[in-house]
């Protein structure tokens, strides 16, 4: 069954183009995926994200609970942080990527929209301490404001001083009157803020929003041109990019992954592949010759043998340039190794280079 | 969504301008609306032959590939080469700038099995 988020209405009135997302109605776009992704990197835009999942985490033994289900340390939070963090499974395959919100009186955990049943069941499934967990996704409706003038817009509707929220932290606190979890956060490599909030204020936030925009020209975004921004600073897409088939260490996630921590879910395996050593590993390409690399696409050596596979890739409108990332044979992992990207039977150039494939990100 | 009468139509979304023995090709305003934001081309060679109904080449937008089928039969003797630094030609003016090819047709008989515009229109109208 489909579900509608509760901005469906303006996403029809706007002339989105809807697709069936992960079991949602979605707008991939508006007017244009490239006139968005040029759109988040210059001024403001909007997205729905109200698809993502938040599942809110209470209790005595919350802190210890989620130190378990995730490989990052959330005891490194400070009251308000956010942190990116993934859940794995005890094999090391990820569950899925999720961000951890430590707030005034629980924890916060916003998962994919694909993922949210998968999530809740493995969660509860893992309780064996004093917390007590609840999926309140149906609840809760979710915007991003991105882009370098994203300050300026939610500024108008908040007597909060937002330069004094800094990048990965969050506030509980009043935007357009309405009671909110915001935060400097988003997944496009600009400046920007995501707001949760009761979706039966939906119309009154995003009407809000829009009307404190309008000087900046602010417009809605669809989830085509999020998925290239994401790109472009090589952040991963579960179900593409990583999946429970490939371990955080193998995803190239490893500055997340705190082997430190004594005990969490995946920790074994995840620390003999740190020590011993992979065979295979995440990396991001760009294309030597024309051509655009997509999700399946093989990896060839120069003599056409496989040695891995593409899970993204598009145009970067920003570089101009055709980019993308997969998993390659370790020996292949390196800055500036070359290989091939079999393109519908053309085998055409590609190098591992550095990332953020885009550099000038407003993000702080 | 813009459907000119002068030139004829493929159920597969090209149109084709026939002027003597040769035809020009290239998308419908249906089908560049409906690809978006195109960002890639693969043109045929000159000289090669395409054959009604086959694919002479590819189109990438950013989030699809589609192949382009020959609506005629016959030798491609011109391809639009601007396109393969400006693909968003073919956004912004499918039936003018955004040409794609010319070929030099074989059977001029295989342009009775395409659309009139209004037989086009009829057919996107029903869903297609």
């Amino acid at each position: 069954m489909t579900k509608k988020t509760p901005f469906y209405d303006k996403h029809i009135a706007l002339g989105g183009h809807l697709v069936d997302f992960v079991g949602f109605i979605m707008p991939t776009q508006y007017k244009g995926i490239i006139d968005e992704v040029k759109r988040i990197r210059t001024t403001v835009g909007v997205f729905d994200v109200s698809h993502m999942g938040e599942i809110e985490v209470k209790g005595p033994d919350a802190l210890k609970f989620i130190s378990k289900i995730t490989i990052n340390d959330p005891s490194a939070l400070s009251l308000n942080q956010v942190q990116y963090s993934a859940m794995c499974y005890n094999d090391g395959g990820i569950v899925d990527d999720l961000l951890v919100y430590r707030l005034k009186k629980r924890y916060l955990l916003v998962v994919n929209a694909s993922n949210i049943d998968k999530d809740f069941k493995w969660i509860k499934y893992n309780i064996n301490e004093n917390v007590t967990v609840k999926n309140i996704s149906d609840d809760i409706a979710q915007l991003a404001i991105q882009g370098p003038d994203a300050e300026k817009v939610i500024q108008k509707l908040t007597d909060i001083d937002l330069s004094e929220i800094r990048f990965y932290w969050a506030e509980e606190s009043k935007i357009a009157d309405i009671e909110t979890v915001l935060s400097r956060t988003g997944y496009t490599g600009e400046d920007g803020f995501e707001v949760y909030f009761d979706k039966k204020y939906a119309d009154k936030m995003w009407d809000a929003i829009f009307e404190a925009g309008k000087e900046f020209n602010i417009e809605a975004c669809g989830l085509g041109a999020r998925d290239i921004l994401r790109l472009e600073m090589y952040y991963r897409l579960y179900g593409n990019d990583i999946d429970s088939a490939t371990t955080p260490i193998e995803g190239d996630l490893s500055w997340i992954t705190r082997l430190n921590k004594t005990s969490f879910n995946g920790r074994e395996v995840l620390l003999k592949q740190k020590v011993e050593g992979l065979t295979r590993k995440l990396v991001p390409f760009e294309m030597i010759d024309k051509g655009i690399p997509r999700q399946g696409y093989k990896i060839k050596d120069k003599d056409g043998n496989i040695i891995g596979c593409v899970t993204s890739g598009n145009l970067s409108p920003m570089l101009q340039k055709y980019i993308g990332c997969g998993y390659v044979e370790l020996e292949y992992s390196n800055i500036d190794s070359e290989f091939t990207i079999d393109i519908r039977g053309r085998l055409l150039k590609a190098k591992v280079v550095k990332t953020p494939f885009y550099k000038d990100g407003t993000h702080k | 969504m813009n459907f000119p009468e002068n030139i004829k139509y493929t159920k597969s979304h090209e149109w084709i301008k026939v002027e003597g023995d040769m035809a020009i090709e290239g998308i419908t305003d249906f089908a560049q609306e409906e690809l978006s934001d195109i960002v890639f081309i693969e043109l045929p060679d000159v000289g090669t032959l395409a054959e009604a109904g086959k694919a002479f080449g590819t189109i990438e937008a950013v989030k699809a590939v589609s192949d382009m089928l020959a609506a005629v039969s016959g030798e491609i003797i011109e391809t639009n080469t601007a396109l393969a630094e400006i693909p968003e030609k073919i956004n912004q003016d499918p039936y003018g700038e955004g040409w794609i090819i010319k070929i030099k047709m074989s059977n001029p008989e295989d342009v009775n099995n395409l659309l009139s515009a209004e037989e086009y229109e009829k057919f996107i109208a029903e869903g297609h």
